[in-house]
């Protein structure tokens, strides 16, 4: 039997060309959430159908693929699609954030400043910002047409009187172009002031909702929140332990079963960038890491 | 001498209201006047029509035919239907309440007191957590119920406390005209009792316009100035609260009258 020949990037010419008309709508009106006729895509729901759709719309032979999970640029769903996006296309695929022209992403943003030729492509689980509060589809609308986005505020004024501060570490609403309010998917809070003014592209598919969503570049994005209790990124409060760094956003690693942990840089790019270039965290020693990196550099 | 004026013309007009379903007729022909400050009842078995007409009145349902006009804050009277769905939507939380029968159409469930109350504030705008907070627990207090359980949701609430809680969403925001349907319906005696009480106190303080819809004419007459008895989507009879519930007219009415049980 004959291998499968596939499309270009595994969707067919006419999808894409309905994947793009959203797009460029979604563009248009930032932060409104597009309807879009959603494909069953080779992967389960959940794993980024859409973030795949949209890529595939917009991926051409020359671009230069990322794709990564919370920021790790080797775990299993970044692999899969980058080895789907390099079968099905047959692009040139890269773990560095600077080379790369699109990058899909799944609840991070790079910690690399984003430049103009670049495009982020976010999976969303759930576009609609109002949905826990609200479960009506229809209600929810006529609430983005109305501009009425008092029951955010119900959703941190809770947080608050639950937890005296806003607790609401992901997924925190903003407001794009001082219009619509919008879910930025599940990045923690820490990338929100990322989203603001930004170069880069930004583009947001949620597959199995089928809405597509977009920022265009220098839009301005502003965190809700209460004069009284403002915005405020969180992070761990602890260098990297491999590369030092007290600025990047750090995932926490149990290393044992008696309680020792490690706090590392969820961009794994960003992280090996940093040792790379002779900065070392408190538990960087492995020597297999300098010869890895005498290899690359070599 | 702007006092005078402010009582001085109708808040709400309903003018030969109809309502058809199919061709059941809800509501006929339904026309009056409701001023500032003043508390109408309307009584009726069930299918009367009451609750179409309060629906009617509020803009949640389109009528047949008639008009409903509405003094809006700046003085303008203005017809309801010509009213965009934006406008319409802010009338109804700021300068109108509702309060449902089922408190639990009319709250949120899940979250707390306080952020019940402060929707409304938040809907408006308001932007510091401080300010609404204090305001919640202000109206809590007004309303009776203990300030300790402003962060506890309603679901933990019994059924007076609930709708008190509901009448507090609804007058954070000093509305002018509130909407009641059958709002001591399902309580017991006793906290009909309080409820009542209050809802008239806080009436008479805010100087609110009341439409308020019962079956009950205890209610009715504790509450209202004014009674309008419907009738298979008629009004049959309508009068001074006393005027009809003591020396009523129509047969009807007399029925009605007659059929409260003596205590």
């Amino acid at each position: 039997m004959n291998a499968p020949a596939y499309n270009f990037a595994y969707l067919d010419e006419q999808t894409k060309r309905m994947i793009r008309r959203a797009i460029l709508k979604a563009i248009a009106i930032p932060g409104y959430q597009v309807p879009f006729a959603s494909r069953e895509m080779p992967m389960p729901y959940g794993w980024g159908t859409g973030g795949v759709q949209v890529t595939a719309a917009i991926l051409g032979p020359q671009d230069v693929l990322k794709v990564i999970d919370q920021g790790s640029d080797d775990t299993t769903n970044a692999i899969s699609i980058r080895k789907f996006f390099a079968k099905t296309a047959g692009v040139a695929t890269t773990t560095s954030t600077d080379h790369a022209t699109v990058i899909q992403t799944r609840h991070r943003i790079p910690e690399a400043s984003l430049h103009e030729s670049q495009v982020l492509v976010y999976q969303v689980p759930i576009p609609e910002p109002l949905r826990f509060l609200e479960p009506r589809e229809t209600e929810t609308r006529r609430m983005h047409a109305l501009a009425e986005y008092g029951l955010m505020h119900v959703k941190l004024y809770e947080d608050i009187a639950r937890f005296g501060h806003i607790a609401t570490a992901y997924a925190y609403p903003v407001k794009v172009n001082a219009r619509y309010v919008m879910d930025p998917s599940p990045t923690p809070k820490f990338d929100n002031p990322k989203m603001d003014n930004c170069p880069a592209l930004q583009l947001f598919g949620a597959g199995r909702e089928k809405r597509i969503y977009a920022i265009p570049p220098y839009t301005q994005v502003v965190s809700l929140d209460f004069e009284d209790h403002p915005f405020e990124p969180y992070r761990f409060n602890a260098p990297c332990a491999l590369c030092g760094a007290e600025d990047s956003y750090l995932d926490e690693i149990v290393t044992d079963d008696k309680g020792s942990r490690m706090f590392v840089c969820s961009d794994t790019d960003y992280c090996e960038g940093r040792q790379a270039a002779g900065h070392r965290g408190a538990l960087s020693a492995a020597p297999y890491k300098d010869k890895a990196q005498g290899e690359a550099n070599g | 001498m702007a006092d005078l004026l402010e009582t001085d013309q109708p808040l709400l007009i309903a003018d030969s209201l109809s309502k058809s379903y199919g061709r059941i007729a809800a509501c006929r022909d339904v026309s009056f006047s409701l001023y500032p400050g003043e508390v109408l009842a309307i009584v009726g078995e069930s299918g009367s029509g009451k609750s179409t007409l309060l629906q009617l009145l509020s803009g949640q349902l389109a009528a047949s035919g008639g008009h409903v006009s509405y003094r809006m804050r700046d003085g303008v009277t203005r017809d309801l239907a010509s009213l965009g769905e934006a406008e319409r939507r802010l009338l109804f939380r700021t300068d109108w309440g509702f309060v449902h029968q089922d408190p639990a159409q009319g709250l949120r469930m899940a979250v707390s007191a306080g952020a019940n109350v402060g929707e409304r504030l938040m809907a408006v705008g308001w932007n510091h957590y401080g300010r609404i907070r204090e305001s919640a627990s202000d109206w809590l207090t007004r309303v009776e119920i203990d300030v300790a359980r402003i962060d506890d949701a309603p679901r933990t609430y019994s059924g007076g406390m609930r709708q008190r809680l509901q009448i507090a969403r609804n007058l954070v925001t000093g509305p002018r005209l509130v909407f009641m349907d059958e709002p001591t319906g399902g309580l017991d005696v006793s906290v009909q009792a309080r409820l009542l009480d209050l809802l008239r106190n806080l009436v008479a303080e805010l100087h609110l316009a009341v439409v308020i819809v019962t079956h009950d004419l205890a209610v009715a007459r504790l509450l209202s100035h004014r009674v309008m008895v419907m009738k298979g989507g008629r009004v049959i009879e309508t009068g001074l609260t006393d005027q009809v519930l003591d020396d009523p007219r129509e047969p009807y009415t007399q029925l009605l009258v007659s059929s409260i049980l003596p205590p």
